[in-house]
C-alpha cells in the first residue's frame, strides 16, 4: 500500500484498492459511455460521413448566409443577455452581501425560487406577459398608453428579456460569493483614509470582485449560447439561434448529419470556451 | 454603515477628518440603489409566480388579473388521462433517476476521493460534462442512439438519460460531504474489525448522508424539471409532463397549463426549501449548489 504503483495519486491509509475503486466506478463509467459519449461521438461521426467521408456539412454552415446570419445572432444574443444581466446582477449582489439577517435571506430567496423554478414554466410565464393579448400589451392599452397591441411576442426583444431573466441567478450567486469574500476591514479601511462611497467601491469592492464578476459572465454566455427551451417558445421560427436551428434540422427536416454538424460547432465553441477560462469557473472547485 | 464603521473600529484614528461633502446625496445613492434592486428582484420573482394566480381564473384565456376563483382548471388536469399519463410517468422517471443517480454517483464518488483510480482527473472532467454540454446537443444525439433500439418514448430510455444528466448533482454534493468527513473515523472503523463495506455502510454513510440527501434533491428536480432531452426522446405514449407542457404551449394555451405549471412550481419549491431547510439546521454547508439543469 505504501509504494504507489504508477499511479497518480499519492497513496494513503484507508485507500481502497485499484479493484474495489474500479468495481465502484463502473457503473458511472458505463452510463457515461453510453449515455453521453456514445451519443455525441455517433453525431459528430455522422456529420463527416453521410455516408462516405465529407466535410459538405460544415462548410454549408459557413457558406449560406442565413445560417451565418443565425450564428451571428446567437453570439450577439448571448453577448447582450451576459452584459444585462451583469448590469441587473451586480447591484442585487452587492445590496445582497451588505445585508444580514431577514433582508439577506429575503434577497436571496428573490434569487433562488426562481433558479429552483422549471424553465419552461418561466418560458410559458413569459409568452402569458408578451403575447398579443398578453399581461403587458393588456395594460398598456387600459391605461391607453397604446391603441393598438404591440408586437412583443417572437422577437428578438422577447428572447433576450426572457432570457436575461432565466439566467441572472447564475449571474448573481458568484458575484455575491465573491463579494462575501472581501474582508470589511478594507472597505472600511479606504473610507477611514478619506475615500466617499463611491471611491471606495471603485478602488476596492469593484476590483476584488471581478473572479465572481468573470466567472457569472462566462457561466452565462455558454448558457445563452447553447439555450433551447427559451428561444424556441419565445422567439419562434423567426428568431432562430444555433439551438432551435438544431431543433428544427431534426424535427421539421430531418437533416440529421447538418444538425450534427451544428452540434459539433456549438459542442466545440462551448468546450473550447469552459477550457480557457477553466479556473475562473467555479464548479471545478467543488471536487 | 459608516457611523458604526467609524465609531467602532476607528474612533482612536480620527486623525482623518471626515468628507468635507456633507450632503443628502449618499443617502440619495442608497435609496437608489435599494430601488433598483426591488425592480430586478420584482423582476426575478413575478414571472415565476405568476402561473399561480392565472391558473385559478375563470376566464378560458388567459386573463390578467383573473377576475373569479375556480379550481376547474385543476379538476381538469386532474381528469385529463394525457396531463395524468405525463405527470405519472414524469415522477416515476423522476423517482428511477434519483436512485440510480444516488447510488451510481455516490460509489463513483468514493471511489474517487478514498480510492485508487487510474484516469481519475479524466473521469471527473467527464462527470461534469453533462452539465456543460448544452442540453439541445445531448438532446439530438440521444435520439439518435435511442431511436433505432426502441428506447425513445420508453421508461428504461428515460431512467438512463435523465441519470446521465443527475449524476453530476450526486457527484458534487457527494464529493464535497467526503472531503469533509474525517478519515480517521473510517480508519477506526476498520482497526475495530469492521470490514470495508460494514465501515462504508456504518461509519462514513451516517456522515455524509446530508450530502447524499441534498444530491437526491438535485438529481429528483434534475429529472423532473427537464425538457429539452425529454422533448426529443418522448413517444406518443412515453412523454414527460414538460413535453405535454411544451406541446400544449404551443397548440393550445389553456389555464390547464398554468395549473400544471403550477403543480410543477409547487413540487420544486418544496423539495428545494427541505434542501435548505436541511441545510440551515447547520452540519452541512456543502449544499449550496446552485442548480444548473434544464438548459
Amino acid at each position: 500500500m505504501a509504494i504507489a504503483t504508477g499511479s497518480e495519486h499519492r497513496s494513503f491509509a484507508g485507500q481502497l484498492s485499484r479493484p474495489v475503486s474500479l468495481a465502484l466506478a463502473l457503473p458511472l463509467v458505463l452510463l457515461l459511455g453510453f449515455a453521453f459519449l456514445l451519443p455525441v461521438a455517433k453525431l459528430l461521426v455522422g456529420s463527416v460521413f453521410a455516408p462516405n467521408a465529407t466535410a459538405e456539412h460544415w462548410v454549408r454552415i459557413v457558406q449560406e448566409p442565413i445560417f451565418l446570419r443565425i450564428l451571428v445572432r446567437t453570439v450577439k444574443t448571448a453577448a447582450i443577455v451576459t452584459v444585462l444581466a451583469f448590469l441587473l446582477g451586480y447591484p442585487v449582489a452587492l445590496v445582497m452581501s451588505r445585508q444580514g439577517g431577514r433582508a439577506a435571506m429575503l434577497i436571496a430567496a428573490c434569487v433562488l425560487i426562481p433558479l429552483w423554478t422549471s424553465v419552461l414554466v418561466r418560458s410559458y410565464a413569459w409568452i402569458v406577459l408578451l403575447q398579443r393579448t398578453g399581461i403587458v400589451n393588456n395594460t398598456l392599452l387600459s391605461w391607453g398608453v397604446i391603441d393598438q397591441p404591440l408586437r412583443l411576442i417572437y422577437t428578438e426583444g422577447a428572447v433576450i428579456v426572457a432570457m436575461t431573466h432565466v439566467l441572472l441567478p447564475y449571474m448573481i450567486l458568484p458575484i455575491f460569493s465573491s463579494l462575501r469574500s472581501i474582508p470589511s476591514e478594507l472597505n472600511r479601511a479606504a473610507r477611514n483614509l478619506g475615500a466617499g462611497p463611491c471611491t471606495s467601491f471603485r478602488t476596492v469592492t469593484l476590483p476584488l470582485s471581478l473572479p465572481g464578476v468573470y466567472a457569472g459572465a462566462i457561466m452565462v454566455f455558454i448558457l445563452s449560447l447553447g439555450f433551447y427551451v427559451t428561444p424556441a417558445l419565445v422567439g419562434g421560427p423567426q428568431n432562430l439561434t444555433i439551438a432551435t436551428l438544431i431543433g428544427q434540422q431534426t424535427i421539421d427536416l430531418l437533416n440529421w448529419p447538418f444538425a450534427g454538424a451544428l452540434a459539433g460547432l456549438l459542442l466545440a465553441v462551448t468546450l473550447g470556451l469552459v477550457a480557457v477560462f477553466r479556473r475562473i469557473l467555479s464548479f471545478g472547485k467543488a471536487m | 454603515m459608516s457611523t458604526t464603521s467609524e465609531t467602532s473600529t476607528a474612533g482612536a484614528l480620527r486623525s482623518v477628518p471626515a468628507p468635507s461633502r456633507v450632503s443628502l446625496s449618499p443617502f440619495v445613492g442608497r435609496w437608489l440603489l435599494n430601488g433598483f434592486v426591488a425592480l430586478v428582484l420584482a423582476f426575478l420573482l413575478l414571472p415565476t409566480l405568476i402561473v399561480m394566480p392565472m391558473s385559478v381564473g375563470q376566464a378560458s384565456y388567459i386573463q390578467f388579473p383573473p377576475k373569479g376563483l375556480t379550481l376547474n382548471w385543476y379538476q381538469a388536469y386532474l381528469s385529463d388521462p394525457d396531463w395524468m399519463g405525463a405527470t405519472l410517468f414524469s415522477l416515476k422517471t423522476a423517482f428511477a433517476t434519483t436512485v440510480g443517480a444516488t447510488v451510481i454517483g455516490t460509489l463513483a464518488s468514493f471511489a474517487l476521493v478514498r480510492g485508487n483510480l487510474p484516469g481519475a482527473r479524466a473521469l471527473q472532467a467527464l462527470t461534469l460534462a453533462p452539465l456543460i454540454v448544452p442540453h439541445i446537443v445531448l438532446a439530438v444525439a440521444l435520439y439518435l442512439v435511442f431511436a433505432p433500439i426502441g428506447l425513445t418514448g420508453n421508461f428504461v430510455g428515460f431512467v438512463i438519460a435523465h441519470t446521465m444528466l443527475s449524476v453530476p448533482y450526486v457527484m458534487l454534493t457527494v464529493s464535497a460531504a467526503l472531503h469533509r468527513f474525517d478519515p480517521a473515523l473510517e480508519l477506526a472503523a476498520l482497526n475495530c474489525g469492521a470490514n470495508r463495506a460494514q465501515a462504508f455502510w456504518h461509519v462514513v454513510l451516517p456522515n455524509i448522508a446530508p450530502g447524499v440527501a441534498a444530491g437526491a434533491v438535485f438529481a429528483f428536480l434534475a429529472s423532473f424539471d427537464e425538457a429539452t432531452v425529454s422533448f426529443f426522446i418522448s413517444g406518443v405514449e412515453g412523454k414527460t409532463i414538460t413535453r405535454k407542457l411544451f406541446e400544449d404551449i404551443d397548440y393550445n394555451l389553456t389555464p390547464i397549463i398554468a395549473a400544471a405549471s403550477t403543480v410543477m412550481v409547487v413540487v420544486s419549491l418544496a423539495l428545494m426549501g427541505g434542501v435548505e431547510w436541511l441545510r440551515s439546521r447547520g452540519t452541512n454547508r456543502s449544499v449550496n449548489l446552485p442548480k444548473s439543469v434544464t438548459l
